[in-house]
């Protein structure tokens, strides 16, 4: 690329690598943003968006390769350099502080408002900028943001990125900036970001709504797996070949048939269709139901709140007839201090106990038992759980589940960093066991997995847009139903 | 607006209206406490007190919590009665030391992201220990100017009151008002944000901790001053009664919610509510449980009234 004839970009990445232990989230990223442009960044899950852009603001390190702004190379230079260079991020989540007021807040993203008098200052500010980017708006800007709805603190929040005390802001990312906004104030940002981009700034805009995408950008970058796949300006684009650059490029067949008869099995779950959404929940014995869609869009909540409804708050019931998998293993699986066998038997005590007392030879047989149905590579079930690798601790989670006699089996995208290995022994112990008659609802960010199931439903906005079956779940539906192709 | 405001003005409401009813109960027993004595004596011991409540306010505002103050206090109170009266640069340097290992503190906590309570908890048999060092028994003198200062007759208003009024408004310009008091909120609010906004969370930590050194430095030279000696077990309560100060004052554990206002009303409550047993003719012995129980009221009244409101 030659940009000598061009003024420098206000970003520029160049050969960007990122990898968080074995996984890759960064392969290599050539990213540049020129001032003036409105750049939009699709992909899927895992496509890296988050990580470029941690990458962008300074938050994140790359392991290689060289970021710089304005023309100057910000090596280590960390978040600093990134403000410096006029970046401001508005991040997914909500990230101002609930117990200050908006003042304290504007007075803590710019270090610029120094002095006697900042509070005036910044409220003149923060009152003009909310009233240019969405006029007509009625928050008071002297109240705290906690008593703020999520809708204007979201509003404040950009507002305040968009504020110029020292230096005028030059780029300026917004990551899904409208998830929390209806449609009018939508629109009222985008046309904010077209005004900003014409005047000779740049964005950088994330969004699942890809009618944003198209109506705002000036150019859009495709990620997939760590890597830009497609760079175009945005006439070249319509929603539906946007989708389809963001699936895999080689259109691979990796669904099982599905199993004649699972029709006819039993319903072990049925909701009623929820408000918003296009489709009810159920679940059929010896299911493999699969939740996809974009992370963060309803999935866990629809677990959890199954998980609820199915479990008694007071006293454990014998059997429980739900079990759940994990997916944070370290922050709500595993009991690090606890051995192998401690953190499989957990799962049900109850079964193993006589008298009120741990049946010890019971519980071995147990350990063994499983040991040897998931493979888990160890000399000793005794062993601590942390002396096993991630993909074995996944095992061990997994057997917990499986050991009791529930009928039903929740996993919270439990695959997450797991090697390939790992992951074969899994499927084939999630086919048997469904084969043997038991539920599972599996929440994946991984479309090799989703693939998998015998139905998917899609979410998207915490409500769900799409039911797959059988031949139907691929990658380029599953993506259809993830983006909203019309503005919102 | 309104709605946030009156919100707010609760939470200030209830520890004053619980100080005005205390108030109202001792003056009822005790019509003769109704006077420019009477007054001083209810209050003096809320000054260092209160000085220790704005310390530990400080700390909790950066979601930590400080187990140390009592023993710490008991320290800077050794020091005070052993070292200012005759050898004032040793004194004020070793004060000073002891303000630089709070900030230390802060550091390390941050640094390798140790639980508050139990690097403070270990640090309070630190502070215990050296104040046996410094005085092994009770005794040492006051300082001339400080012993003064702490017993000066102010016409109209006894000091006590005016001492609480000043601690009071010199908190609230340091934390509500500045700059540095809206970074060391915000890292209680969301310590990730601040940092993403380019400051250096660890830089505010140890400026929180320091200050809170600061202000119970001046706990323990404000109860020399009361007492005229010290002693190397004098001020433990004060872990207690300043935290339970800082959450009568309509501060919170957690999240950078906190009032000095509330808090210096709050250790007012928590002092008069022992005299207030005094008058009852209750033993001493059961003047920590009281002072428990007033918590309980204040807290329960407190998570009624934002029922209410949500």
């Amino acid at each position: 690329m030659n940009n000598s004839l061009e003024p420098q970009p206000v970003v520029a990445a160049r050969g960007v690598r990122v990898a968080f232990g074995a996984v890759t989230a960064l392969d290599g990223v050539d990213l540049d943003i020129r001032a003036g442009e409105a750049l939009g960044l699709v992909g899927h899950n895992g496509a890296g968006k988050s990580t470029i852009v941690n990458v962008i603001n300074g938050g994140l390190t790359p392991h290689q390769g060289t970021i710089s702004y304005g023309g100057v190379d910000a090596a280590g230079g960390g978040v600093a350099a990134a403000r410096a260079g006029g970046v401001r991020c508005v991040f997914q989540e909500l990230s101002l502080c609930p117990n200050l007021t908006i003042v304290e807040n504007t007075r803590l993203m710019h270090q610029g408002l120094t002095g006697f008098g900042w509070r005036k200052r910044a409220l003149t500010l923060i009152r003009a900028k909310l009233d240019e980017v969405f006029p007509a708006n009625r928050i008071d800007c002297t109240g705290t943001v906690g008593e703020l709805s999520i809708a204007e603190r979201q509003m404040v929040e950009i507002a305040i990125n968009f504020i110029e005390v020292t230096e005028a802001p030059r780029l300026v990312i917004l990551d899904e900036p409208t998830s929390s906004l209806d449609a009018s104030l939508a629109e009222q940002l985008m046309a904010h970001v077209r005004r900003f981009v014409a005047a000779g700034g740049s964005v950088l805009l994330i969004s699942h709504i890809l009618g944003e995408i198209l109506s705002t950008s000036t150019r859009i970058v495709v990620m997939k797996d760590g890597k830009v796949v497609v760079t175009k300006p945005v006439a070249d684009f319509t929603a539906k070949s946007l989708v389809e650059a963001m699936g895999s490029v080689i259109k691979e067949k990796t669904h099982a048939a599905t199993r004649t008869g699972a029709n006819a099995a039993p319903l072990v779950v049925d909701l009623p269709v929820a408000p918003g959404s296009a489709f009810g929940f159920a679940a059929r014995k010896g299911e493999i139901v699969g939740l996809a869609g974009l992370g963060g869009h309803g999935q866990t909540d629809m677990l959890l709140s199954l998980y609820r409804a199915r479990s008694s708050n007071w006293r454990p019931q014998r059997p429980e007839e739900i079990a759940f998998v994990a997916g944070d293993r370290s922050l709500n699986g595993t009991f690090p201090l606890w051995s192998i066998l401690r953190n499989l038997s957990i799962g049900d005590l109850g079964a193993l106990s006589r008298l009120f007392a741990i049946d010890r030879d019971r519980e071995d047989a147990l350990g063994a038992d499983w040991k040897a149905k998931t493979a888990i590579r160890t000399p000793d079930m005794h062993n601590p759980i942390l002396s096993l690798s991630g993909g074995n601790q996944q095992k061990v989670l997994f057997a917990r589940a499986l050991s009791t006699p529930a009928a039903i089996v929740l996993m919270d995208d439990p695959m997450r960093g797991v090697d390939i290995g790992t992951k074969q022994d899994v499927y084939a112990i999630l086919r048997s066991e469904a084969e043997a008659g038991r539920t599972f609802v599996w929440y994946s960010t991984e479309m090799d997995e989703i693939c998998l199931c015998d139905r998917v439903y899609v979410f998207r906005d915490g409500v769900i847009v799409a039911e797959l079956k059988g031949e139907e779940i691929s990658e380029e539906h599953v993506l259809a139903a993830s983006f909203s192709g019309e503005a919102a | 607006m309104k709605k946030g405001l009156s919100a707010n003005t609760l939470r200030l409401m209830i520890p004053v209206v619980s100080l005005a009813v205390l108030l109202m109960a001792v003056f009822w027993l005790q019509p003769r406490a109704m006077s420019y004595m009477g007054m001083n004596l209810l209050f003096n011991l809320a000054v260092p007190i209160a000085l220790a409540t704005i310390a530990q306010m400080l700390i909790i505002a950066v979601n930590d919590l400080d187990l140390s103050i009592g023993t710490f206090v008991s320290f800077a109170a050794c020091v005070t009665a052993v070292y200012l009266p005759t050898a004032p640069v040793t004194g004020i340097a070793i004060l000073a030391a002891a303000i630089a290992a709070y900030a230390v503190i802060g550091i390390v906590i941050h640094l390798r992201d140790l639980p508050s309570i139990v690097v403070t908890l270990g640090m309070s048999f630190v502070w215990g220990g050296l104040a046996v060092l410094i005085l092994p028994a009770p005794g040492g003198t006051a300082p001339v100017w400080l012993r003064s200062l702490m017993t000066a007759a102010i016409p109209v208003v006894p000091l006590a009151i005016v001492a609480s009024i000043v601690i009071a408004i010199v908190a609230h310009l340091v934390v509500m008002r500045s700059t540095l008091g809206v970074a060391i909120r915000g890292v209680g609010g969301n310590s990730r944000s601040v940092a993403r906004a380019g400051w250096s969370v660890l830089r505010i930590k140890a400026a929180a901790y320091a200050l809170s050194g600061l202000f119970s430095v001046l706990a323990g030279m404000a109860l020399v001053g009361l007492t005229t000696s010290a002693d190397a077990n004098i001020a433990l309560r004060y872990t207690l009664l300043s935290i339970a100060g800082v959450i009568l004052g309509g501060g919170e554990f957690v999240g950078g919610r906190v009032s000095p206002l509330g808090a210096v009303v709050g250790a007012l409550t928590l002092t008069l509510a022992g005299s207030f047993l005094s008058f009852l003719r209750i033993s001493p012995d059961w003047q920590i449980g009281a002072q428990g129980a007033v918590l309980i009221i204040v807290l329960g009244l407190r998570l009624l009234l934002s029922r209410r409101e949500a």
